[in-house]
């Protein structure tokens, strides 16, 4: 803003103005860079992203080939292999079936996030928007189902509809989505009385018109934040569904599923069921951090 | 309380407060901002002075000096402030927690947020009894309940006991002061405690300051982007501009003779109350503030300045020079004897009378109620009713094609709503409103045609909020051009915008930048395009300056009267400034608790007989203007609730003229006087209501 405008302008009237919104998707970024702990975050999906990319070239074996079972970490095979993480009770490699693993979390746990974004954003700007019956209906439609233990829910769903991985997406959607609307209703509620949406509605723009245009590009910033939280909770949602054995159905790997299939053994073999474990916990850490470091950027500008 | 001495020499000896030559920068991420440069400020004990200037220029960092309170990024870069004699920033933190309260106390804009929410009024300012005097609870609290009795709070022992939420903000305000004064400070602050009050409510607690400088004898240093404030309140004004003190000197002198151009610029952006927009102009200062990064050399205000003389202006450092040394006024320009010889041009050609015949607007008997769903148990079971808030109650006027009509009131008077019931955005619960020969009362602007909607459109107060910050300026006038058919290709709609932008006085280059790259006065000319993009014959502007610097008012202002005398649009201006109100509009409809007090043409609202609270409004208006004769009509109390308004006449608990029971249980009704369309709503008949004259007059010179 150093440049002159020629004539027409007057002073500015403050030194900083509080931006109504934080700054845009893109811009948060570019200012990425001056958060450690978002790069931290970023580095360790990053990783895991790569890793699941780059599969079939990192994992050493097939992830389901039985090969040699109870080897322990960094044991060599009887043909003379080298299985870094072991290899787990019916003889297949820990660290191929993590490698594997991350390409079904890393597929499953963004899609279910979309998901219940998808019907949560559409919910929470129709009462957020619209308010009065509608707001009423989904409101108390979702107390309901937050009241749910989503837990029992979960298996309600799977156990009704069986294990598969559109299942998977519903049961995530409709655990997760009546969370996502109340957030956007309530930053809806907070943007809808500005003047700019007034304006649009004097100028006779349709109430979708102005929900998607006027109202939600304003509301990115809390949004993705929370899309990086709730991307972390619906990576421990798939591990704890594999793990009571309502994920994806075996042989395929899924971090989830190798703990509940190893956990007898996991006080003679815990590298069995630590590493499956460490896997998980680093990617939800690696979501947090960056969630923190965007909710930091948005809060100093 | 207009007869305020100049310090005397004696005083002046032994100053209070000595402010030497400080020098304030802000660490910031591109680098080291100076927001403070080189003042140097005296005030003798008892003294008030006033700081003045336009937002950004440092005068509230100034004040925070004073109290050792500075942001943490900032800094003092240079010289000092001595309070009684000791510098502030050498003083241990115990010592500087008793100065500040029991030297030095600050009053804040925001009285909302200078309470604690969760804590009783009576324990907060017992709280400053007990640390700053060392006295008992007990005792503090009765010094509490003295004090709120001091600053004319009324029924002490329930506001003692109640939570800051349960008073109004005149009331909370009136409470920080008598914290601030508990203490017993040698010098009180106040930044802008006035800002956000109603005008008769910021009138009474202007009075109360004064009263109590004159009972307590302490010095003062108000801060205010108000000229007429500080005329009322100070005997001695300094002018700041982008950090530095340009102008200092006792109030009548300043006022009168002003002698930096930025202090003769910024009187010259204020309406008179003596004449209307035909007679003379307002005369904005061009131009806007250098950022402290890209300050010119020389003078500050050389490139906005009328008068700047490269080669003189524009060099070396520019020190303060006496213009009379005894009366302690001086100047940071060097061509103040040149310039003060220069006869001001005459203002700009007087504006045309562009109101037509034919009527464009006629509202008629006017209603709309909200029902409040009552809270609590009681109506959680639906055993009790709604409340009935009535917001607008049979209003009635009408406004001819070209005129500009003033809908003048405090909060809470209707106005807003009134617009909003015009725009389509709520429904009339009864009565008419035709627009162009349509009924629009019930008629929401969703079920309106394209035509109806593009004939009206609407400018809004906040210029924050005014445009969506995640589009270009261009991108959002353009969706106005095509939504209204203006225009529909590409070209044709850029076109159109860098017409608009020209119209409203903006570069070009604008139409790219987001709203956040533009100052406040920007954003509410883009939000002005945006209005006339559709090419309306009518627009609605809600408080259009109202939340910007003084400068900034009047290019708005005169930006708004140009377009409508160009175009030949109705403007229906909804405003509680009546010195605005008195330069732009044609004809005033003047609003208290939902109902119209009184209407007429500008001429005749603003001259005898006037409405009780006609009277009291115009009495409230701050003059920047050291001539003026005023007659000061300070309202008892606050504005009743809209939801439970007071019987017969709304204004009877606050009117200083009421004559008895009769203004308690029975409406007035109206009275037309007999010449023009002058109306009255009150029961002291009108002949009565013409002897008590005008409220002000100007004293020729």
């Amino acid at each position: 803003m150093t440049v002159a405008l020629g004539e027409g302008q007057e002073p500015d009237p403050g030194v900083s103005q509080a931006s109504l919104r934080g700054p845009g998707v893109l811009e948060r970024i570019v200012l990425l860079r001056e958060s450690p702990i978002a790069i931290l975050g970023l580095c360790i999906i990053l990783f895991w992203v790569a890793v699941a990319i780059l599969a079939p070239l990192l994992a050493p074996f097939s992830p389901t080939a039985t090969i040699q079972p109870m080897a322990p970490p960094w044991s060599r095979g009887a043909g003379g292999q080298l299985f870094v993480l072991g290899t787990d009770q019916l003889g297949r490699d820990v660290l191929s079936r993590i490698i594997f693993g991350a390409r079904t979390v890393l597929i499953y746990a963004p899609a279910a996030t979309a998901s219940a974004y998808v019907v949560g954003v559409a919910a929470g700007l129709l009462a957020g928007y619209r308010q009065g019956w509608i707001d009423e209906l989904l409101s108390r439609a979702s107390d309901l189902v937050l009241a749910f233990p989503a837990l029992v829910l979960y298996i309600v769903i799977i156990e009704k509809f069986g294990a598969s991985s559109l299942n998977i997406i519903v049961a995530v959607t409709l655990a997760s989505g009546p969370a996502v609307m109340r957030i956007v209703r309530g930053l809806v509620l907070d943007v809808r009385g500005r003047a700019f949406v007034a304006a649009a509605q004097v100028r006779g723009e349709s109430p979708w018109y102005i929900m998607l245009a006027e109202i939600l590009p304003n509301t990115t910033g809390p949004l993705l934040v929370d899309a990086c939280l709730r991307l972390g909770y619906v990576t421990v949602t798939i591990g704890t569904l594999g793990f009571l054995g309502l994920g994806l159905p075996p042989p395929a790997p899924d971090w989830g599923g190798m703990i509940n299939e190893t956990r007898q053994f996991a006080m003679i073999y815990p590298h069995m069921v630590v590493f499956p474990c460490l896997a998980i916990s680093s990617l939800v850490l690696g979501f947090n951090l960056l969630a923190d470091g965007l909710g930091d950027i948005g809060k100093r500008l | 309380m207009t007869a305020l001495r100049p310090a005397t020499a004696a005083e002046r000896a032994a100053p209070l407060l000595e402010i030497d030559q400080l020098s304030i920068s802000y660490e910031t991420r591109l680098g080291a901002i100076p927001a403070v440069s080189g003042v140097s400020l005296r005030l003798s004990a008892g003294e008030s002075l006033g700081l003045v200037g336009e937002s950004g220029c440092g005068k509230s960092t100034l004040a925070l000096a004073v109290m050792a309170y500075l942001a943490e990024n900032a800094a003092i870069a240079g010289g000092e402030v001595r309070f009684e004699g000791r510098d502030i920033a050498g003083l241990p933190p115990e010592e500087l927690r008793r100065m500040r309260g029991g030297g030095i106390a600050m009053v804040f804009q925001e009285p909302g947020a200078a309470l604690n929410p969760s804590m009783r009024i009576g324990e907060q300012i017992a709280e400053a009894a007990v640390f700053h005097a060392g006295v008992s609870w007990a005792a503090a609290r009765e010094r509490a309940g003295a004090m709120l009795g001091d600053v004319g709070l009324p029924d002490v022992e329930r506001i003692l006991n109640a939570y800051p939420h349960q008073l109004s903000g005149g009331q909370q305000q009136r409470a920080v002061i008598a914290m601030a004064l508990l203490g017993r400070p040698a010098l009180l602050l106040l930044d802008e405690p006035t800002t956000n009050l109603d005008v008769t409510v910021e009138a009474g607690v202007v009075e109360l300051i004064a009263g109590l400088k004159k009972k307590y004898g302490m010095g003062l240093i108000y801060i205010s982007h108000n000229l007429g404030l500080i005329a009322r309140m100070c005997e001695r004004v300094a002018v700041m501009y982008a950090g530095e003190i340009v102008e200092e000197g006792p109030v009548e002198d300043i006022f009168r003779a002003p002698r930096h151009p930025y202090t003769a610029g910024l009187l010259r952006c204020i309406p008179s109350l003596n004449a209307d927009k035909r007679e003379h102009r307002l005369r904005p200062i061009r131009g806007q503030v250098a950022q402290p990064a890209d300050r010119p050399p020389g003078c500050a205000f050389a490139p906005r300045c009328d008068h700047a003389v490269p080669g003189v202006c524009d060099q070396g450092r520019l020190a303060l020079v006496p213009v009379r040394a005894e009366r302690a006024h001086s100047v940071r320009c060097r061509r103040w004897s040149e310039i003060a010889a220069i006869e001001e041009p005459p203002a700009a050609k007087p504006g045309a009378d562009v109101a037509g015949e034919e009527i464009l607007l006629s509202v008629h008997d006017l209603d709309k109620h909200y029902l409040i769903d009552k809270v609590g148990l009681a109506a959680f079971l639906g055993l009790s009713g709604r409340r009935v808030l009535k917001a607008n109650q049979k209003l009635s006027f009408r406004v001819r094609r070209g005129q500009t009509l003033a809908i003048v009131g405090e909060s809470g008077c209707g106005k807003s709503t009134f617009a909003k019931v015009l725009m389509g955005l709520e429904a009339a619960t009864a009565g008419s409103i035709e627009f162009e020969g349509v009924e629009l009362a019930r008629l929401p602007v969703e079920r309106r045609t394209p035509q109806q909607r593009r004939a009206l459109q609407i400018v809004f107060q906040n210029p924050d909020e005014t445009l969506n910050p995640c589009y270009s300026v261009g991108a959002q006038i353009g969706r106005v051009i095509r939504k209204f058919g203006i225009g529909r290709s590409r070209d044709e709609v850029e076109r159109e915008t860098s017409r608009l932008l020209r119209l409203t006085r903006l570069p070009a280059a604008l139409a790219s930048r987001k709203p956040q790259h533009l100052s406040g006065g920007q954003k509410q000319r883009v939000a002005i395009a945006r209005a006339f993009a559709g090419r309306p014959s009518t627009v609605v502007a809600d408080e259009p300056v109202s939340s910007l610097d003084v400068s900034v008012r009047a290019a708005i202002t005169e930006l708004l009267i140009e377009i409508q005398e160009s175009l030949g649009t109705t403007l229906i201006v909804i405003s509680h400034d009546l010195g605005l109100v008195r330069y732009m509009a044609d004809r005033v409809v003047v609003m208290y608790l939902g109902q119209i007090m009184e209407s007429g043409t500008t001429a005749e609202v603003f001259s005898a007989p006037h409405h009780p609270y006609t009277e009291a409004l115009l009495s409230a208006i701050p003059l920047a203007d050291a001539t003026a004769r005023h007659r000061r009509i300070v309202l008892e109390g606050e504005i009743p609730s809209a939801l439970s308004p007071p019987s017969g006449c709304p204004f009877h608990t606050r009117c200083h003229r009421k004559i008895g029971a009769i203004c308690e249980q029975q409406k007035p009704m109206e009275q037309r006087l007999a010449r023009g369309s002058h109306r009255i709503v009150c029961h002291i008949p009108a002949e009565e209501l013409a002897q008590t004259g005008a409220v002000f007059e100007s004293v020729p010179p």
